[in-house]
């Protein structure tokens, strides 16, 4: 699949913002004034400027509204209302906090489990694709969850929390790098199920339908970068988990936590970047390729 | 409104011959011309005739290289377009309710003036049936020439979808798979209509009839056979003569 900029952007990042406006939904004692007014400011910004990147794919932004009408079908539709409450209730709950120091606790929850809700949308958007069988896992969904919440933690400065759920994202991204390169042929798929002549002989894709390049190998069809896939992998893993965790477990002060910070998100645009390069539509078979 | 319907009245579809396409591309290029000027917007080609064209097309010809354990490879041409399936991911997938299947026919299509270019019907359709207009910024994909089947205007042998009536092979056909006695129906049931990966549960209604196995040789003798053997076997007369005498050297 194209690794486009615009989705990588809007999953990393609103997935961050999302983890850390968790973690201060369910804080019993947020912290108010400046320092409260900061951490929401960040939340926000991650969340709202992901939020604002993933329309930049889309041919005709000016109609997104609409994709607010198809909840009861569409994983797309329930994401946009998900993440539209999410920062509604999210909103309304840090304004009477933040700025009138009222803290309305259920209304911390409620903003917390919409934005579970929303990471789990997401991933679902990705995750009910059976033509994408590197995604149709449920460690999809688990992937998203733990990142988000791993990283929010993070933000958050809860450094406990953070260490034990960044070691169990890195245990679950290993996982999902690694047994989804099974998953493809797993999945019975392959030329002979596409063109339905599998059981005659070895089919061999023989003459593409045209010679130059279309929109379906341009988004279906990526395979730059495949061969330094295993150390791009090794790299996200570093980034994203090994070098946080060391600099978490030393008892940092602001600025390894800002590294950390750094470190990780960096890890988790690599991890993106492969979640895209790396994941093989079934289409490509048509064209003899994966 | 992108759930699917419970059924649909007719289940109006494609059977295609795979035996008999000859892989001329006939279909490809009158799909394009009919469908670029009437459905929605037009099929936009980016660099023409430039050095790297690309383009938007509905129907594309494969050809494939089929090798059987025994005797000779066979080569098939693979025409495909959207199979109008029953359980369509692409219509559940769809945030904004521009992909739809119509309940009276069965006939999948996008409503443009609807869809936000989001791409993720087209991620979902395993058969790469779906391509995004680059120019217009919508999704695109077969109508099974939904306003030429109704088209009172058109004389009545053209209310077909365009492949259908151009392909000089006789490949395509076109008809309704809710009737058992319609000719698309019959022809699958004769020939052993196949689905599509079957496997991803899509339910195509589209049906691909496969080829017929090739003629061998093996344990065939043609009746004319033995009166095409060599008469004689020996020479006679003077090359028996001649055969005989050059033996001996
Ligand atoms: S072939 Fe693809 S586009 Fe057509 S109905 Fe099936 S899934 Fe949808
Ligand atoms: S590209 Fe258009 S038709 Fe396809 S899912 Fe998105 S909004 Fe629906």
């Amino acid at each position: 699949m194209h690794p486009a900029p615009s989705v990588i952007i809007f999953t990393t990042f609103s997935g961050l913002g999302l983890g850390l406006l968790f973690w201060l939904g369910i804080s019993p004692d947020p912290h108010g004034g400046w320092v409260g007014f900061t951490f929401f400011f960040i939340a926000f910004a991650l969340a709202c400027g992901g939020l604002a990147a993933s329309t930049f794919h889309l041919g005709h932004p000016e109609r997104a509204l609409k994709a607010f009408t198809q909840w009861r079908s569409s994983w797309l539709s329930r994401e946009a209302w998900s993440a539209a409450g999410a920062l509604a209730v999210m909103g309304l709950y840090a304004f009477f906090w933040v700025l009138l120091g009222i803290h309305i606790a259920p209304l911390g929850w409620l903003g917390a489990l919409l934005c579970l809700a929303t990471v789990g949308t997401t991933s679902m958007i990705y995750t009910q694709l059976k033509t994408v069988p590197r995604w149709n896992h449920w460690s999809t969904p688990a992937l998203f969850f733990a990142l988000s919440l791993g990283g929010g933690a993070l933000l958050a400065g809860y450094i406990n929390t953070a260490v034990f759920l960044i070691a169990l994202s890195g245990a679950v991204q290993a996982y999902w790098f690694w047994q989804g390169d099974q998953r493809f042929s797993d999945s019975g798929t392959d030329l002979g199920t596409a063109t339905g002549l599998g059981s005659r002989g070895k089919v061999r894709a023989f003459e593409p339908p045209h010679t130059g390049t279309n929109y379906l190998l341009n988004e279906f069809v990526y395979v730059v970068g495949r061969k330094h896939g295993d150390k791009l992998r090794l790299i996200s893993l570093a980034l994203s988990t090994v070098l946080p965790l060391l600099l978490l477990l030393t008892n940092p002060g602001h600025l390894l936590a800002v590294i950390a910070v750094i470190s990780h998100v960096t890890g988790v645009v690599v991890s993106r970047w492969l979640f895209f390069a790396q994941a093989e539509h079934v289409v490509g078979l048509y064209y003899g390729k994966r | 409104m992108t759930s699917l319907p419970e059924q649909t009245d007719r289940k109006l579809g494609l059977v295609i011959d795979l035996d008999t396409c000859v892989g001329c591309h006939a279909c490809v290029i009158s799909c394009k011309g009919w469908n670029t000027e009437n459905y929605g917007a037009p099929l936009s080609d980016q660099d023409p005739y430039g050095a790297d064209p690309v383009g938007t097309f509905l129907n594309r010809v494969h050809s494939y290289e089929v090798q059987p354990d025994q005797g000779p490879a066979q080569l098939v041409h693979f025409p495909k377009s959207c199979l109008h399936c029953d359980d369509a991911p692409c219509v559940t997938v769809c945030p904004t309710g521009a992909s739809y299947k119509r309940v009276e026919d069965g006939i999948v299509l996008v409503n443009e003036d609807n869809c936000i270019g989001c791409g993720l019907c087209a991620w979902s359709c395993p058969y790469g049936a779906r391509e995004m207009d680059a120019a217009e910024g919508v999704m695109k994909k077969c109508t099974l020439c939904v306003d030429r089947i109704y088209n009172e205007n058109l004389p009545e042998e053209d209310r077909e979808p365009s492949c259908v009536r151009t392909c000089p092979a006789g490949a395509r056909h076109f008809g309704d798979f809710s009737d058992p006695e319609s000719n698309v129906s019959k022809l699958s049931a004769e020939r052993g209509g196949m689905d599509l990966m079957p496997e991803l549960g899509t339910k195509p209604v589209n049906k691909y009839l496969p080829p017929r196995p090739k003629d061998s040789w093996q344990g065939e003798v043609d009746v004319l056979a033995p009166w095409l053997e060599p008469v004689a076997q020996e020479p006679q007369g003077f090359f028996g003569w001649l055969d005989k005498a050059l033996e001996k050297f």
